[in-house]
């Protein structure tokens, strides 16, 4: 797998996370889904839930209450309504 | 003329007068600091939503785009929301607002629409109730520090009243910080929703997968969308209220000041008449000896 994905985890309050990293975990409308580099365009409602940040071989989870997943070739952006990091 | 002692009692106050809005600047210079890094920093959300829902739309089309995005087809029944500050005290920053609504509200009038009026803000309510009070729908609160709890509310009421039938388009007035010494009053519209276009990410030839669907997704986000536009706009809001009241507040500061000037100069004046004065009595009297 070539090169880090962007990920950014914003809520209206603030931006929580923005930077490259390895992995995303995420809660799925449909079941939670991995993103890893070079993912397919895909969007999905989010559940309540952990989202898992893997940068580095380290985790960082952030607690999700709906919002939306988007991914494009630019990378993965999470519109979370509430998030905080546990 | 005023006796020295009143000319005395007048520089007092006008000081206290200036130190009062010395210090009402100062306090609205912090503020405004913690209100733009509020403002810049609910920009991304907002900016990747529009990107989003920009996205979403260019796929849906047809009849089963929904209603928020591409409206009621009507546009008998409008809603406008007001959003201004509680509070006052910063120049014409409210009533810019309010007038540039209440030109709207009576055009719309005019054209014979029928008008609702959601406000928020004590200031908005305020001067509104008098002309259109039975229009008034609800009125909001902005509170010290916006939160995203009215900005729920009054999104909340908003789908109400849009899925009740009883408004077909939604228009939010409210003042765009541009810098610190400008703020726009400037109208928006919320339903339908505008898309602005040019935002759309190249996705490399490669087609979106959506789950559930695009419409699904869309009914879910559009009237999230509502909320964070009308809590965007109440920290922008925010940002200019400050921005506005520190610059009226510098500006009653050397009003103060150049008050204080005169009346100085004029109760020195009056001091050495009185000197004079006295003095001419005494050198009349010895001569009369």
């Amino acid at each position: 797998m070539a090169g880090k994905l962007h990920f950014s985890l914003v809520s209206p309050e603030r931006e929580l996370f923005s930077g490259e990293v390895d992995q995303v975990d995420a809660p799925g409308q449909e079941g939670d889904f991995g993103v890893l580099p070079g993912h397919a365009p895909f969007m999905t409602a989010l559940r309540e839930g952990p989202v898992r940040v893997t940068a580095d071989g380290r985790t960082t989870t952030y607690d999700v209450q709906g919002g939306f997943a988007d991914v494009t070739p630019e990378g993965l952006t999470i519109l979370a309504e509430h998030a905080v990091e546990v | 003329m005023a006796s020295l002692k009143e000319m005395r009692n007048r520089i007092k106050s006008v000081e206290a007068t200036q130190k009062i809005t010395k210090a009402m600047q100062m306090v609205a210079a912090a503020k405004l600091r913690r209100a733009q890094d509020g403002a810049q920093n609910a920009r991304p959300y907002a900016e990747r939503m529009a990107a989003v829902i920009a996205n979403l739309a260019a796929g849906v089309s047809g009849d089963g785009a929904p209603k928020l995005l591409v409206g009621t087809g009507r546009d008998t029944k409008q809603l406008v929301i007001v959003a201004t500050s509680d509070r006052g005290l910063a120049g014409g920053f409210n009533s810019s607002i309010v007038r540039m609504a209440r030109e709207k509200i009576s055009g719309l009038i005019a054209e014979g629409k029928d008008v609702k009026i959601i406000t928020i803000g004590k200031k908005a309510r305020d001067q509104l109730k008098r002309l259109y009070g039975d229009r008034f729908v609800e009125s909001y609160e902005a509170g010290g520090n916006p939160s995203l709890s009215t900005a729920q509310a009054v999104g909340e009421k908003i789908a109400e009243l849009f899925e009740a039938g009883e408004i077909d388009v939604v228009h939010l007035a409210f003042s765009k910080f541009k810098s610190v010494v400008t703020q726009i009053p400037t109208f928006k519209q919320l339903i339908p929703a505008q898309v602005e276009g040019g935002a759309t990410i190249d996705l490399k030839g490669a087609a979106y997968e959506y789950e559930p669907d695009a419409e699904g997704i869309l009914e879910t986000l559009l009237p999230r969308n509502v909320t964070t536009q009308i809590f965007s706009a109440m920290l922008e809001n925010n940002a200019g209220f400050f921005a506005a009241q520190m610059a009226a507040m510098d500006n009653a500061t050397r009003n103060a000041g150049d008050m204080i000037a005169a009346l100085k100069l004029l109760a020195n004046r009056t001091r050495q008449a009185q000197i004079t004065k006295e003095l001419i009595e005494i050198i009349s009297g010895a001569e009369a000896l």
